[in-house]
C-alpha cells in the first residue's frame, strides 16, 4: 500500500513535469517574443519600446535558463505579474477562485443529486417507455450547444420572464441567490444528459447481475434493491466520474462566466485569450492539470473505501 | 495551387476513399451485416448525416466562371453557391422572405427570395447555414481521418511491444489527458497562432489522446489472446501479426470511438467560436454573432434559430448513430475507455 503511494505520487509529479514542458515548447519556445511583445505593448510600438519589455520580462534570455526559471517558479507557485497589466496572476486566482467556486458547487451538486436519482429512476423502469423516454430526452440534451442554452436561457428568463437579472454579479449573501440562480441551472442543466445516460447503463448493467437476483429471492423490494445494491455496486464508476469533474469546480465555466458577467477564474482565461495574456494563460492551463492530477490520484485511493475488494500494488 | 483544385482533390480522394471502403464492407460479413443492422435501427438519422455529408462534399466542388469579370473571376463559386444567384447579398438585416430592409424598409435587391433571411452584413442565411456543414466535416471528419493513422500506429505498437515504447505513449497519454480539454485546446490554438490550421491541429491532439488510449487498452487484451499466440508459433513476423491479427480486431473500436468524438468536436468548435478562436463560417461562428440579437427590439431570431437548427440537427443525428453502433458492433468495452 504505501509502495503504492509513492509510486502513484511519483508518476503523479512525473506527469506535472511533462505538463510544464508541453507548457514551455508552446508558450517559450514556439511562441516568439517579439509576437507576445506586440501584442502586450501594441502593434505600432516602436521596435526599441518592444525590446525593452521583452528584456524587462525575461523573454531575451537563453532558452535553458528561461526553462529553468519557468519550472521552478511554477512548482513553486510563484506566478509572477500578468504580461498584459503587470498584475499579480496569484491575485487574479485568489480574487477568482470564490466567485467561480459560489455559483458551480451548488450546480455541482444539483448536477451529481438529479444525476444519479433521475438515472436509478429511468432504471427502475428499464425497458418500459418511461425508460426509453428518458433515453431519448438525455440524447436530445446532449446534442444541443451550450452557447444555445445560455443565450435562450438568458432571453427567456432574463428578458422575457424577468426573474433573473440578465447577468451581474455581487458576492453580498442577500444578494448572491439572485445573481446565481441562472448559471447554477445552466451548469447543472449542461451535463445532465450525459450524466444520466451514463449512470444509466451503469445501473442497468448491474441489475443483471447474480448478487440482484439473490437479494430479490431474499424478499428485498425493488426501491430497496436499487437503493441499497445496485447504487452500491456503481459506486466506482460514478466517484471516478466525480472526482474528476472537480477540478472544473475551480476553473468555472468559460462560457458561463463571461455571459452572465461571473469575475471568476473563467472569466480570467476568457479575458487572457482575449488579450493573448500568455503568461496568465499558462498559469490557468497548469493549475487546471494540476487539479485534475491531484484529484484522479485521490480517485484512486477512494476506490479502496467504496470497494474493499479493490487492492493498490 | 489554388484551394478550391486542392478542395476539389480532397473531395476526389474522399469519394475514392468511401468507395473502397464499401467494396471492402461488402466483402466482410461482420461489417456489412452491422451496416445492415444499422441501418435498419436508424434510417432516418443515417439519411440525415449522408444528406450534411453530401451538403459539405458539394460545398467542396468550386471552379471559376470563365465569363466573370472583375472580382467573380477570382472567386470559385461552389456547387452550393451555385444555388444561389450571384452577389446574394443586401445591404443589412432581411426577415425571412421579406421585401423590404428590416430597420428602415428600403427595397431589398433580392425581395422575397431570402427563406431564412439575412444577417446583419446582409448575407443569405440559408445560405451561409448550408455553408457550415462542409466546416463542420472538415473540423470533425478530416481531422479524425488524420489522426486515426497516427494513433493507430502508436496505440497499437504501444500496447504490442510494450516495454519502453509503451512507457512513452502511456507517459503522453496521461500528460495530455491530464489537462482538461478546452484548456489543452486553448493553449493550444492560442500559443500556435490562431487560425483554421491551428484549430484542426488543436482538435487533432485531443482526438489522438482518445484513440490511442482506446487502442492501446483493447491492444494489451488482444496479444494474450490464443489466436495471436498461434499466429506467432507459425512463424508470422510482428508487422503481420499487427496488420492482419491485432488491426482488424481493433477496427470496430475506431469507428465507435470515432464517431463519439466527432459530436464532441463540432460542440467544442462553437464554444470556441464563442472565445473568438474557432474556425470561420461555422455554426459556432453564427450563433456567436447573433448572441446579441435577441436582445434587439423587434428581436432578430432568424440567425441563431437557423444556426442552431442545422448544429442540433448534425450532432443528433451523429449521436443516434452512435449509439446504435456502440449497441451493435461493441456494447461493453468502449464505454470503459472514453
Amino acid at each position: 500500500m504505501l509502495a503504492y503511494a509513492i509510486r502513484r505520487l511519483a508518476y503523479g509529479f512525473l506527469v506535472v513535469l511533462g505538463v510544464l514542458g508541453l507548457l514551455f515548447v508552446l508558450f517559450f519556445l514556439y511562441a516568439k517574443p517579439i509576437d507576445i511583445a506586440r501584442r502586450a505593448v501594441g502593434e505600432k510600438a516602436p521596435s526599441a519600446v518592444l525590446q525593452t519589455w521583452i528584456a524587462q520580462h525575461g523573454y531575451d534570455r537563453p532558452w535553458p535558463e528561461q526553462l529553468r526559471d519557468h519550472y521552478w517558479r511554477m512548482l513553486s507557485f510563484d506566478f509572477g505579474r500578468s504580461d498584459i497589466d503587470d498584475v499579480p496572476i496569484s491575485r487574479r486566482l485568489s480574487e477568482g477562485a470564490g466567485p467561480s467556486l459560489s455559483f458551480t458547487v451548488p450546480a455541482f451538486v444539483i448536477e451529481l443529486l438529479l444525476g444519479v436519482g433521475l438515472a436509478l429512476f429511468v432504471a427502475y423502469f428499464r425497458d418500459t417507455y418511461i425508460d426509453r423516454m428518458g433515453v431519448i430526452l438525455a440524447v436530445l440534451s446532449m446534442s444541443v450547444s451550450i452557447l444555445l442554452v445560455i443565450i435562450a436561457g438568458q432571453y427567456v428568463f432574463g428578458k422575457l420572464l424577468n426573474w433573473f437579472p440578465i447577468s451581474g454579479f455581487d458576492p453580498d449573501p442577500a444578494l448572491l441567490p439572485r445573481f446565481i440562480a441562472m448559471p447554477v441551472l445552466i451548469f447543472a442543466l449542461a451535463g445532465i444528459g450525459g450524466e444520466i445516460r451514463f449512470n444509466r447503463t451503469l445501473f442497468v448493467e448491474e441489475t443483471s447481475r447474480d448478487y440482484v437476483r439473490t437479494a430479490r429471492a431474499k424478499g428485498a423490494g425493488d426501491g430497496r434493491v436499487m437503493v441499497r445494491h445496485v447504487l452500491r455496486n456503481a459506486l466506482i464508476p460514478i466517484l471516478t466520474h466525480v472526482v474528476t469533474a472537480i477540478p472544473f469546480l475551480f476553473t468555472g465555466s468559460l462560457l458561463i462566466e463571461s455571459f452572465f458577467g461571473i469575475p471568476g477564474l473563467g472569466a480570467v482565461t476568457v479575458d487572457a485569450i482575449q488579450s493573448s495574456d500568455f503568461s496568465t494563460l499558462r498559469v490557468m492551463v497548469y493549475i487546471g492539470a494540476l487539479l485534475f492530477i491531484v484529484f484522479q490520484i485521490v480517485t484512486d485511493f477512494t476506490y479502496t473505501l467504496a470497494d474493499p475488494r479493490v487492492r493498490l500494488e | 495551387m489554388e484551394a478550391h483544385v486542392v478542395s476539389n482533390a480532397v473531395v476526389a480522394g474522399l469519394v475514392a476513399g468511401a468507395l473502397y471502403t464499401a467494396t471492402r464492407v461488402r466483402k466482410s460479413r461482420f461489417w456489412s451485416e452491422s451496416f445492415r443492422e444499422l441501418g435498419r435501427r436508424r434510417p432516418v438519422a443515417l439519411a440525415a448525416i449522408a444528406f450534411y455529408v453530401a451538403l459539405g462534399l458539394a460545398d467542396s466542388v468550386a471552379w471559376l466562371d470563365s465569363g466573370a469579370q472583375g472580382i467573380a473571376a477570382h472567386r470559385p463559386r461552389s456547387l452550393v453557391d451555385r444555388l444561389f444567384p450571384a452577389e446574394f447579398q443586401e445591404r443589412s438585416y432581411s426577415a425571412p422572405l421579406a421585401f423590404e430592409e428590416f430597420y428602415g424598409g428600403a427595397g431589398l435587391r433580392f425581395p422575397g427570395q431570402h427563406w431564412l433571411g439575412t444577417d446583419i452584413l446582409g448575407r443569405d442565411v440559408l445560405h451561409m447555414a448550408l455553408k457550415g456543414a462542409r466546416v463542420a466535416l472538415l473540423l470533425g471528419g478530416l481531422t479524425s481521418l488524420i489522426v486515426i493513422p497516427l494513433a493507430l500506429l502508436f496505440g497499437m505498437s504501444a500496447g504490442y511491444f510494450g516495454g519502453r515504447i509503451d512507457d512513452a505513449v502511456f507517459f503522453a497519454i496521461s500528460t495530455l489527458s491530464s489537462i482538461p480539454s478546452l484548456l489543452l485546446l486553448i493553449a493550444l490554438i492560442v500559443a500556435l497562432g490562431r487560425g483554421p490550421l491551428q484549430v484542426c491541429f488543436a482538435m487533432g491532439v485531443t482526438g489522438w489522446v482518445s484513440f490511442s488510449r482506446v487502442i492501446r487498452g483493447e491492444t494489451l487484451k488482444l496479444r494474450e489472446l490464443d489466436y495471436v499466440a498461434a499466429a506467432r508459433a507459425l512463424g508470422a513476423s510482428e508487422s503481420r501479426i499487427l496488420l492482419r491479427h491485432i488491426l482488424p480486431n481493433v477496427m470496430h473500436l475506431v469507428v465507435i470511438t470515432f464517431v463519439l468524438l466527432f459530436s464532441g468536436m463540432v460542440l467544442t468548435e462553437a464554444i470556441l467560436a464563442f472565445l473568438g478562436i474557432g474556425l470561420d463560417g461555422s455554426w459556432g461562428q453564427m450563433i456567436d454573432q447573433a448572441r446579441d440579437e435577441l436582445a434587439r427590439d423587434p428581436i432578430i431570431y432568424w440567425n441563431l434559430t437557423a444556426a442552431s437548427v442545422a448544429l442540433f440537427g448534425l450532432i443528433l443525428a451523429v449521436n443516434l448513430v452512435g449509439d446504435a453502433i456502440r449497441d451493435i458492433l461493441d456494447p461493453r468495452t468502449v464505454r470503459e475507455n472514453v
